[in-house]
């Protein structure tokens, strides 16, 4: 299943890799890799494991067997050039901060204890609050902004570490439409300029649109390039439920779950 | 003479200048790590820890041992006791630490009976004696709170992150575990400089009111650590010089300050705030700028 493309150095390689929880195998046998500058969707329904994968990505969680190899070593070695966004921020909110010392943050992973933030930090900062469109909101508190203006802010503080790698846990859910093009555009610029990415989406259309994309089901349903994954039967496996409309067009639900997830998309 | 009302106490008794001495230390060792114990949520910890000191205090005193070796002993014990069951148990943590924190306290208060006065000695434990403090205990206390201020300055980052999210901390490259660790670690050492100046019952005020008063106002975590440490120096002042005039206890005094002042704090902004209040063509453009769900409710997880 593994996509191997023109040779450089790969940014994600994946052997017999299972990941969980507590030594409990979620996705087993994961083999995989994913080249520089290429972005990989990883589409499932909830509790499929794709946060499960991202979080063994970000060496948050450990693999219960196989290998994983970030950056060309083990996860967690090199954190100033992975970002990862995770999906639940839960006391962040209520601190005394301002949306630019959030992106600063990003900063710390390369500046560690002591450092002293350079001109150059502070350009990254500015650089990613400019693109997601959140450089008018630098001085307001977190606790004052809507859903979708964190969550900017927290894609700028991500997009700010100028990482090699990112690890993005369903980075769009809470934004509006003109987000999501600012997002998705993001994305676009960062690959072009070398920057490879791993994203968990329930947006079928943001996954038909990248390079790779893995279907997860407590299983890999299917891994490859973006739009020839993304059939009606594949999804099916996924989700349980796929309705076909228009030409082409395809929606997705889940049979069951507590939030939507339908992202309707074009599957070829 | 108001100002000799004021001041007088401090210039003329010297066991006052050395009370508002170790107060002040107090106020800046609590004002730094009790930023962090309300940013975090551990206030519970922080009680427990504080209860925690209470029978190692009383065997060094049975065995003729200095307070604080006791305590820190104690406090010691306690982070273990934490840790373990925050790692082992499948009750909730704040079951399982309010249950080792009252047998900590019963043990404590068991251990402190078996001594000849001991509705004294307790009470000297649970408040503090703060017109008795040494200058070597002041001495300690002046290089345990360098020593606090130090650490969390190197630390700032790993502490900021852990506030905000500790995922964040270990992707970033700082072990949670390792940086929650030095926190309680901070914690204890707070708890067990101060216990000699406000008591291991009233340190708890101490570590919490100065710092969720700030909390109220403060727009930087640097801010808030500033304003917390003024505010329990204020504090301690207003508290001792009550205590002098009105012949109160003294670490009670304090802490009742200090608590006060987080209460008049909370009633003054929510009546400064309804005045405040923008009027309605503001509040319809204020609505327009921000079209989602209130953001407490989103911030929910």
């Amino acid at each position: 299943m593994s996509a191997r493309p023109p040779a450089t150095a790969p940014v994600l390689e994946a052997r017999s890799l299972s990941v969980g929880y507590a030594g409990r195998a979620v996705v087993p046998d994961l083999d995989f890799t994913l080249e520089k500058g290429r972005t990989l969707s990883l589409v499932g329904a909830n509790g499929s494991g794709k946060t499960t994968l991202l979080k063994t990505m970000a060496a948050l969680l450990a693999p219960v067997s196989g290998e994983l190899r970030v950056l060309g070593a083990a996860p967690g070695a090199f954190p100033a050039r992975v970002a990862y966004l995770g999906q639940f921020h839960p006391s962040g909110f209520v601190l005394p901060l301002r949306s630019i010392d959030v992106v600063r943050m990003a900063r710390f992973a390369s500046l560690r204890l002591m450092g002293r933030a350079t001109r150059e930090d502070e350009r990254q900062v500015e650089q990613a609050m400019a693109v997601m469109g959140v450089s008018a909101l630098r001085n307001e508190p977190l606790d004052v902004l809507s859903g979708g203006q964190r969550q900017r802010v927290l894609i700028a503080q991500a997009l700010a570490r100028g990482a090699e790698l990112l690890l993005l846990d369903e980075p769009a859910a809470s934004l509006d439409g003109g987000g999501r093009e600012t997002y998705r555009g993001v994305l676009r610029d960062a690959a072009s300029a070398g920057c490879s990415a791993v994203v968990a989406t329930h947006d079928i259309e943001e996954a038909a649109a990248s390079d790779y994309a893995m279907l997860l089901a407590q299983r890999v349903v299917a891994f490859g390039r973006g739009r020839e994954v993304l059939t009606a039967e594949a999804l099916l496996s996924t989700f349980g439920l796929v309705v076909r409309y228009g030409e082409g067009g395809v929606m997705v639900f889940e049979h069951e779950g507590d939030h939507h997830c339908g992202g309707d998309g074009r599957a070829p | 003479m108001i100002l000799d009302a004021l001041v007088s106490p401090f210039v003329h008794n010297g066991f006052m200048a050395s009370a508002l001495a170790a107060g002040l230390l107090v106020s800046v060792a609590c004002g730094i790590v009790g930023t962090f114990v309300v940013l975090r949520g551990l206030a519970f910890i922080g009680d427990a820890l504080g209860h925690g000191v209470l029978p190692g205090v009383a065997i060094a005193m049975l065995l003729g041992l200095p307070g604080m070796v006791g305590a820190a002993i104690g406090a010691a014990a306690m982070i273990l006791g934490i840790g373990f069951i925050t790692r082992r148990s499948r009750l909730s943590s704040d079951t399982a630490i309010g249950l080792l924190f009252v047998g900590m306290l019963a043990l404590g208060v068991a251990i402190v009976s078996r001594s000849g006065a001991f509705s004294g000695d307790l009470v000297r434990i649970l408040f503090g004696e703060i017109l008795g403090v040494t200058r070597t205990e002041i001495l300690l206390q002046l290089g345990a709170t360098a020593l606090i201020a130090a650490v969390a300055l190197v630390c700032r980052r790993p502490f900021l992150l852990l506030c905000f999210n500790p995922e964040q901390a270990d992707t970033s490259g700082f072990s949670s575990k390792v940086f929650h660790g030095i926190m309680l670690a901070l914690i204890a050492l707070t708890v067990v400089v101060s216990f000699r100046a406000v008591g291991t019952l009233l340190v708890f005020g101490m570590l919490l009111a100065p710092a969720a008063t700030a909390a109220l106002f403060s727009r930087r975590i640097g801010t808030m650590v500033v304003l917390a440490s003024a505010i329990g120096a204020v504090s301690v002042y207003a508290g001792l010089l009550a205590s002098y005039h009105a012949d109160t206890a003294a670490g009670a005094s304090i802490t009742l300050v200090a608590t006060l002042v987080f209460f008049a704090s909370l009633i003054g902004r929510q009546v400064f705030r309804r005045q405040a209040r923008p009027s309605a063509a503001d509040r319809s453009q204020e609505a327009a700028a921000r079209p989602a769900a209130g953001p407490r409710q989103a911030a929910a997880p």
